[in-house]
């Protein structure tokens, strides 16, 4: 298996991130809105691991390590940081919904847009 | 609060997933893994005590106050960590040929030591606590909130 | 009216995107100088047998010092906002 043709990962990234952009234009129920984010954040992390394959290759660790090359170790610590802020700014976002769901009583985004009082 | 059964299967369980939590946080600098990723296994433990027993029955034992107290002292540890090499660097890793922690592995494949890598053991348990206590108070709040209305400080 | 607008928006966004994953390096053979670097010399300068966690805590601490921020803020931001005082008399 020398070259993957059409470069498959990097394929089906682009296409989550299409389904992802899809949901947040055309979708109006706010708990719909947050799938589609957490769908873009899972194309973003897949796109970013799959930078850093070396054909063959094994994990970046000292212990008891076959031959051969090894994957690069930078792009992983940078999905590290992007998951655990994907996390934190999920958790914000649903508790907003949760707020807004008891002061107005509906899920729909069309309703809650306009200031009262 | 579910039934009999439930509850004693989550009493037992809980007990090797802390000590799993516990394995993977602590040899960090060894295999794949490290404090985030302990943290998130040791929440998912208090996630499945929640949904066992109710949330005003665990709201007895993990009081909300102790649990902040207990992520702010890990996050000042991390940066203590951060500012103790001054003299060099920012980020130096000070404690490398001392003997804390301190011995160089051989180079190329071999098994680990696990008295080795400075000062990245330390960072480690404080992430790990800094997650935990973290992640745990802000499940509980969200069960308390939609169930409950208590009274919360 | 505006749904085929959008519709054709979002075609013309696809587009680009599947086009732009095409033209990346092919996949298995990535372009590396700075990561040989960290993986010739990260046992003997750290003295980690893990090279992904000296690379998160050593040669780039700042990001994680910037991430547990960002944790620390959201955590604070929650428990804020999940707050039920009783009205009690005399409330201001």
């Amino acid at each position: 298996m020398e070259h993957m043709p059409l470069n498959f990962p990097f394929l089906a990234a682009a296409l989550l991130a299409a389904v992802s952009f899809y949901i947040m234009i055309f979708k109006k129920n706010l708990i719909k809105l947050i799938m589609g984010i957490a769908m873009m954040s899972s194309a973003v992390n897949l796109f970013l691991v799959a930078l850093g394959y070396r054909a063959g290759g094994n994990a970046p660790i000292y212990t008891d390590v076959p031959e051969g090359p090894m994957v690069l170790p930078v792009p992983q610590a940078l999905t590290l940081t992007s998951i655990v802020i994907n996390v934190a700014v999920l958790a914000l976002m649903l508790t907003m919904v949760m707020q807004i769901y008891r002061h107005t009583g509906s899920l729909d985004s069309e309703k809650s847009r306009k200031l009262k009082g | 609060m579910l039934s009999k059964i439930v509850r004693t299967v989550a009493n037992q369980l809980i007990v090797f997933i802390l000590i799993f939590g516990l394995y993977v946080i602590a040899h960090g600098h060894l295999t794949p893994g490290g404090g985030f990723q302990g943290g998130a296994v040791i929440v998912s433990g208090v996630v499945m005590l929640l949904v066992a027993f109710s949330s005003k029955e665990l709201k007895k034992s993990l009081r909300e106050r102790v649990l902040t107290i207990l992520e702010s002292t890990g996050a000042l540890i991390f940066a203590a960590l951060a500012f103790a090499g001054i003299g060099t660097a920012f980020f130096y890793n000070l404690l490398v040929d001392t003997p804390i922690f301190g011995r160089i592995p051989p180079t190329g494949p071999g098994p680990g030591d696990f008295w080795t890598g400075g000062v990245v053991p330390l960072m480690n348990f404080a992430v790990g606590l800094k997650v935990v206590a973290g992640l745990s108070a802000v499940v509980l709040a969200m069960a308390l909130f939609s169930s409950g209305e208590e009274v919360e400080e | 009216m505006r749904r085929v607008v959008g519709l054709i928006l979002w075609l013309v966004l696809v587009a680009f995107l599947v086009w732009g994953a095409l033209l990346i390096h092919p996949f298995g053979y990535p372009p590396s100088d700075m990561d040989d670097y960290m993986i010739e010399n990260a046992q003997e300068e750290t003295g980690n047998n893990n090279v992904v966690a000296s690379v998160v805590f050593d040669y780039r601490g700042f990001d994680t010092l910037g991430e547990a921020t960002i944790l620390f803020t959201a955590v604070t931001g929650v428990l804020l906002l999940l707050r039920t005082l009783k009205r009690g008399e005399g409330d201001s």
